[in-house]
């Protein structure tokens, strides 16, 4: 246990930072609420609609996908790099044919035009 | 683990490179229609089995390779050859009906080839982390092959059912499998059949695991309870994946049924067989009961699909050698005979669309009498008349059912049987004495389509052969046996 | 203070629980989906520290990395893609459903509280920690995975590869705009 003591010092101190920042700043402005202050700024022009009310493109959900697939793939990285000494070039052989599957991947939705926006 | 390890594994490494393959070679071929691409990857599954009989066989007996991950067996190659003539058959039959309905071969080509890297990871899995995995990737293939038409709703909806149901199964697949690998400390089959055999559980956990384990797999191969995603599933896919996964998945489903349950659970028979005769004995009537009143032959099928799966639930809860090898073959007999009638299916063309009522086949043997007899071949088939395969795959499991002492099952399985020739016969009615709508100025029409020809013929041919001359495969199925008590 | 010393991480971890549940309530009560995302990421978070707690430091990291990271930006973006302002229950589906999501919800309650009361008296508490021995020497928790995962597990470390990328595939499938339909000049031959 005793080896997070470190971490939980860290994140105390970056929780403590933004709070305290708030804090002061809230203390010491000057405060004149105002409607129009808090509209998106669009150029000066008044908003047509409310941000959310536009639907996303399907493409957004696409690369979040990809992005769920790599993420996944980063994780399989972690505790091969820890124990890269013990594995050798078995692991290191192990890894590049791991990579190399997804980088299919990577190639299909690349020519398959997944990625392009036009 | 050393490199003579690899050498039995080269036909799955082949099948997992030949799927990147045609996926990355499908774009470009793609723009030619399926027809290339579909080619490519049956040649593929050709020189998988080749290789199976060059390097994937057991040189004597069953061997673990690739740190106990795997066995290569006569079990597993059994299912492996069954997966790949399956698979083979529905690309063959799909290429016409993906160039109609204009969606590209190359993804579809390649997700079956996954999908049967997968299955093949099931058949021959030694552990239950490779299992699970193997479980997994055919099952991702197969939700997304289900949904693969994504302009229709029904296709969507299917995909959805399927997906949905489908984890929440793999989640409880995977509560089973940790509560087994909590109470007996491994996930290695082997040493669980040990650990099993040396010390009579009573352990709740343990069961519990066993029964968990137990419904996932029912949900894989559609038995009731498990049964409510089938109907909507087979009926929404795009016809060829119908036939796909009502046949291949099924079959691997049984051989991991069978591998946990015949092999390493064998010691806990006494807690389990109840479960499975229940489930058996609700599956039959289920599935027969309702597909009685389908109008649609797809879910008319689904229905029949789920029936056939209680039949051959039978062989497990005969627990038994003989009920074993008659799972297996019945397998076999089952993919035949559902391949070929869902390739009349996949042909039958109504109004431009796919002629899926049982109305549209009215008046097909005055139109096309040889379509209408090769459809008759697999009705009785699927229903079990002789001289067809169908009879052959049912008295097997007869047989080892009554051996073992479970009349009840036996003669109930006998009672269904005779209900589903209603409904097979409703469809041979169709043909043979409805005159099909007089008014009607375009009644389905059966497209010519010369591959999905070849692939029913060979279903057909299968379905006379191994029932006019049952004993070379039965042979092969037995030689399976010997690998469950091992590993 | 002694007691607080001794019993550190018994409290810890029901100080943990208590806000893992809460989390949980929260993803059901929040009626806006966005709050209700960040709820479960909450949950996602606090169950990583247990998975620390139980020094299993590798899954600790899965879970902040997949669940908080990837799966979450999913969910996030299905909310927007959809554009649900408003979890309302009043929906006539939902209602009828929710006799049936109690009755599942309360037999695997049932279920688990069954496997843990039984896991208890069969073979007592564990020792609570996670694998970090190989060969007998003591290692880390995610370097005794790796030694493990990346030799006898091979094979399916390999098949995770094929599972993503069938997974790639199926996006690209669903999620392309133009859909399948690419075949030049229509049919094939048939």
């Amino acid at each position: 246990m005793e080896h997070y003591v470190p971490i939980l010092v860290f994140s105390v101190v970056a929780i403590t930072i933004p709070i305290l920042l708030l804090l002061v700043t809230k203390v010491i402005r000057a405060g004149s609420p105002d409607p129009i202050k808090a509209e998106p700024y669009e150029c000066g022009v008044e908003p047509t609609s409310f941000a959310l009310d536009t639907r996303f493109s399907i493409r957004y959900y696409v690369i979040a996908v990809l992005f769920v697939v790599f993420d996944v793939e980063t994780i399989f990285l972690f505790p091969w790099a820890v124990s890269f000494d013990r594995l050798a070039l078995f692991g290191f052989v192990e890894m590049v044919i791991f990579l190399a599957i997804l980088l299919v991947g990577y190639v299909y939705a690349w020519k398959r035009g997944a990625l392009e926006w036009a | 683990m050393s490199l003579a390890d690899f050498v039995p594994f080269l036909p799955e490494i082949f099948l997992g490179c030949a799927g990147f393959i045609v996926l990355l070679a499908g774009i470009p071929l793609g723009r030619r229609g399926s027809r290339p691409v579909i080619a490519l990857a049956v040649a593929a599954l050709a020189a998988t089995a080749v290789l199976i009989f060059l390097v994937g066989r057991p040189a004597a007996g069953p061997q673990l390779i690739l740190g106990d991950m795997l066995v290569v067996d006569q079990f597993a190659v059994f299912f492996k050859l069954l997966v790949l003539a399956a698979s083979a058959l529905a690309l063959v039959m799909a290429a016409g009906y993906l160039d109609r309905a204009q969606y590209s071969g190359g993804e579809f080509a390649s997700l079956i080839l996954f999908a049967d890297l997968g299955m093949f990871i099931m058949a021959s899995g030694a552990n239950l982390a490779s299992l699970y995995v193997g479980l997994e990737l055919m099952a991702l293939s197969v939700y997304v092959l289900v949904g693969y038409f994504k302009l229709e709703v029904k296709s969507n909806e299917g995909a959805v059912k399927y997906f949905v149901l489908g984890a929440a199964s793999s989640a409880i697949l995977l509560y089973g499998i940790s509560l087994i690998y909590g109470t007996t400390g491994s996930l290695d089959l082997e040493t669980i059949r040990v650990t099993l055999a040396e010390v009579p559980h009573q352990n709740f956990l343990l069961l519990l695991g066993i029964a968990l384990v137990a419904f996932g797999m029912l949900f894989k191969v559609a038995a009731v309870p498990f049964h409510v995603w089938t109907p909507d599933a087979y009926e929404g896919a795009p016809t060829p994946v119908t036939a796909f996964i009502s046949v291949a998945p099924k079959a691997v489903a049984f051989a991991m049924f069978l591998r946990l349950f015949a092999g390493t659970f064998a010691g806990e028979v006494e807690h389990w067989r109840m479960l499975l005769w229940i489930a058996s004995a609700a599956t039959m009537i289920y599935g027969n009961v309702a597909a009685l009143t389908q109008i649609n032959v797809k879910r008319m099928l689904a229905y029949s699909s789920i029936a056939h799966a209680g039949y051959a639930l039978m062989g497990l809860v005969a627990g038994s050698d003989a009920g074993t090898w008659a799972v297996l073959m019945y397998m076999a007999v089952y993919a035949f005979m559902n391949l070929g009638a869902f390739g009349f299916v996949i042909l039958l063309e109504s109004r431009g669309y796919a002629g899926e009522r049982i109305e549209d086949f009215a008046g097909l043997a005055r139109r096309h009498p040889g379509a209408a007899a090769g459809m008759l071949i697999f009705m009785l088939g699927l229903a079990g008349i002789p001289p067809t395969a169908g009879f052959m795959g049912k008295l097997y499991l007869w047989a080892a059912t009554v051996e073992a002492g479970y009349i009840w099952l036996a003669v109930i399985s006998v009672l269904m049987s005779a209900v589903s020739l209603y409904y097979y016969f409703r469809l041979v009615v169709q043909m043979y004495l409805k005159e099909g709508d007089a008014e009607d100025e375009s009644p389905a029409e059966m497209l010519s389509d010369r591959w999905a020809g070849a692939a029913i013929a060979v279903c057909a041919v299968m379905t006379l052969a191994i029932g006019l001359w049952p004993a070379p495969l039965v042979g092969w199925a037995k030689s399976g046996l010997s690998a469950l008590g091992l590993v | 203070m002694d007691f607080l010393v001794v019993n550190f991480a018994e409290i810890l971890f029901y100080c943990l629980a208590v806000l893992t549940v809460a989390g949980g309530i929260g993803v059901l009560v929040f009626k806006s989906p966005v709050h209700a995302a960040l709820s479960l990421l909450f949950t996602f978070v606090m169950v990583a520290a247990l998975f620390l707690l139980l020094h299993a430091e590798l899954l600790g990291a899965v879970q902040v990395l997949v669940y908080g990271g990837g799966i979450m930006v999913l969910f996030l973006f299905v909310i927007m893609l959809v554009n649900v302002k408003t979890l309302a229950p009043e929906q006539a589906f939902l209602s009828r459903l929710a006799p049936l999501a109690v009755v599942a919800g309360v037999l695997l309650g049932v279920l688990i509280a069954f496997a843990l009361i039984f896991g208890v008296l069969v073979s007592g508490h564990g020792d609570g920690t996670a694998l970090r021995t190989v060969g007998g020497a003591e290692i880390g928790n995610t370097e005794a995975i790796g030694a493990v995962l990346y030799t006898t597990y091979l094979v399916p470390f390999e098949i995770v590869s094929v599972v993503l990328l069938v997974a790639m595939i199926g996006a690209i499938v669903f999620g392309r705009r133009s859909a399948g339909l690419e075949i030049e000049g229509g049919g094939g031959e048939s």
